[in-house]
């Protein structure tokens, strides 16, 4: 099957505008914030204007005390920290799940299974309702704790460990005298190593995604992960902050993209392994 | 994918028999070691809240005298979820979000779809390039994604503005939505879509082509009907995605008139319990909302293996 120009011209032309579309505004982001606000006004809006970088930098890292750097930080902590505590559990239960033959296995797996279809927004009004009443909310736990459940990250981890952690190796590793523990942690974990790295990005991204739960649980602005604190500043809309909102975006998306790019070689493996499996 | 299980050797099997039984004991208490942790925080954090809104939205809570009193939590059978169908607000919002899905949803899985086969097919250049750029605004938050666009639907700093279009306007605000879930969402069902093509073993693609089958009818006969369950699995979660609308609605209610703070029923649930203390009113719509939610994946599961099967017989 050899392709003719024709169809390569055409191809590359549909590909080449969906690109445009989805390039636009990131391109434009990337523009916006180096001009100063009045610029955003008068200038093309698809070109640079004078370059402030500094300025709009220094506006949005002093504005309101240095909130912005807070929420950077915050961000990393719920992110980060809420992504390993979610992967370490989800590969223990899916790998528990996988490898022990115990009694109700079948049930568990299935009440799993029904929460992965239950849209978790809805259950953050009760969960706001719970954690008022334990004294959690407004404080780092309240957030991170919820984040730490992934019902699709058990199902994950399951066909994975099902898939790439052979029984004998195990086996082999009990009559060596391991620990079931340390059998896991020094074998199963390792084979398990690309589809865990999958499993924390995509955790990451969702809970980075979550504005729901944030809104909810955080009433005070210094615990405020960034894209609640730029909705918030975003909603204000008076001109002086309209470039530290651009500004705050833009360094926002950098790291996530950066991330996604570095390790695009595991995630794009096990995209592959999962979509089998489904 | 099953794995048969190798029989072992009869002579390991016999001399194993005693230390396997114990084995099997102590084994057990490593799986609930394994499950434990996650068990419990499933528990509190997944199961827990759930019982809660479904207990609290049994209940109302009266105040006495012109409401000065103390407040009094009285049962209330089901008079929550009664008020839920009664009001105009969640049958307004749920068939926004009706309009919205029925549009948005086959537009962004048919782009998807169209992209992954393009990506997929001996035509493309550059697909490492460009299945990359498409996957970009993955990285980017729902609400970030939305503020940018915020920004891009503002008449007076948009370079969209030649079109002429008040993206913000009554009508059309719904659609500016759906453009800001498209942009974020397709490329990432497009992977999802593409991921699976590249697992179809390319000979299939050769014996089609040497039975005289195009590229198009090779598409169409052979690539979309062994990516079936990747394309079902990204429409359950659209359904279930489009239900829960409320990021990108709630950052354009801070600058549009044209999207009120009851604007879907997820936005109005909050409402009612933050702004009017109603946790009972509250729970009850978020209760029916994945009720509906439930329901309508399961009718798009059951609808789509029965138009698979029909395929299959005919």
């Amino acid at each position: 099957m050899r392709a003719t120009i024709r169809s390569q011209v055409l191809t590359t032309a549909v590909l080449c505008v969906v690109a445009a579309y989805v390039l636009l505004p990131l391109w434009w982001l990337v523009v916006s914030a180096t001009k100063s606000g009045a610029d955003l006004f008068d200038t093309p809006a698809l070109w640079f204007g004078s370059v402030d970088i500094g300025g709009n930098l220094d506006r949005l890292m002093s504005q309101d005390n240095g909130l912005y750097p807070r929420w950077l930080l915050n961000t990393l902590v719920y992110a980060g920290g809420g992504a390993l505590g979610a992967t370490l559990l989800a590969a223990m239960a899916g790998y528990g799940l996988a490898k022990y033959p115990f009694r109700g296995r079948g049930a568990v797996f299935a009440v799993i299974m029904g929460a992965v279809l239950i849209p978790t927004p809805l259950l953050t009004l009760p969960l706001y309702l719970l954690l008022s009443k334990v004294g959690l909310l407004n404080s780092m736990w309240g957030m991170l704790l919820p984040c730490m459940v992934s019902p699709f990250g058990v199902f994950l981890a399951r066909a994975y460990a099902q898939a790439a952690v052979p029984d004998d190796l195990l086996e082999a590793g009990r009559i060596d005298g391991a620990g079931e523990l340390r059998i896991f942690f020094t074998v199963a974990v390792r084979l398990m190593a690309p589809a865990l790295v999958t499993l924390f990005l995509f955790q990451a991204v969702a809970i980075w995604n979550n504005f729901f739960l944030p809104m909810m649980v955080l009433n005070d602005q210094s615990l405020w992960p960034i894209t609640l604190g730029l909705a918030k500043w975003n909603g204000i809309r008076t001109g002086f902050l309209r470039d530290a909102v651009v500004m705050g975006s833009l360094i926002s998306v950098i790291p996530v993209i950066l991330a996604f790019v570095a390790l695009q070689r595991f995630w794009k493996a096990d995209l592959a392994a999962g979509s089998v499996k489904l | 994918m099953t794995v048969s299980e190798p029989e072992a050797p009869p002579g390991q099997a016999v001399a194993g028999v005693r230390p396997r039984r114990c084995g099997t004991r102590g084994r057990n208490q490593a799986a609930l070691i394994f499950l434990l942790p996650f068990g419990a925080l499933f528990a509190v954090f997944f199961l827990l809240p759930i019982g809660y809104a479904i207990d609290e939205s049994f209940y109302q809570v009266k105040r006495s005298g012109l409401g000065f009193g103390t407040p009094e939590r009285v049962f209330s059978g089901i008079g929550n979820y009664l008020a839920v169908f009664r009001d105009d607000t969640f049958v307004d919002g749920l068939g926004r979000l009706l309009a919205f899905g029925v549009v948005q949803v086959p537009v962004m899985l048919g782009v998807a779809l169209v992209l992954a086969l393009l990506l997929d097919s001996q035509s493309a250049r550059f697909a490492r390039f460009f299945r990359l750029v498409y996957f970009l605004p993955y990285a980017v938050p729902g609400v970030i994604a939305a503020i940018v666009w915020s920004f891009l639907y503002t008449k007076e700093i948009s370079p969209l503005a030649f079109l002429g279009i008040d993206f913000l306007a009554d009508g059309v605000v719904l659609w500016s939505i759906g453009n800001i879930v498209t942009w974020t969402w397709t490329g990432f069902n497009m992977l999802v879509v593409y991921a699976a093509l590249q697992a179809i073993p390319r000979d299939l693609y050769e014996a089609a082509s040497l039975d005289g089958a195009g590229a198009w009818r090779i598409a169409w006969s052979v690539k979309i009907p062994l990516v079936r369950p990747s394309l079902i699995l990204t429409g359950v979660f659209s359904i279930i995605g489009t239900l829960q609308l409320f990021n990108e609605p709630t950052v354009l209610s801070g600058v549009t008139t044209a999207v009120s703070k009851s604007y879907t029923p997820l936005m109005w649930s909050v409402q009612v319990a933050l702004d009017n203390n109603d946790y009972g009113q509250g729970s009850a719509i978020a209760i029916v909302l994945a009720i509906v939610a439930g329901g309508l994946s399961a009718v798009f599961l059951r609808l789509s293996t029965w138009l698979t099967t029909r395929g299959v017989r005919r």
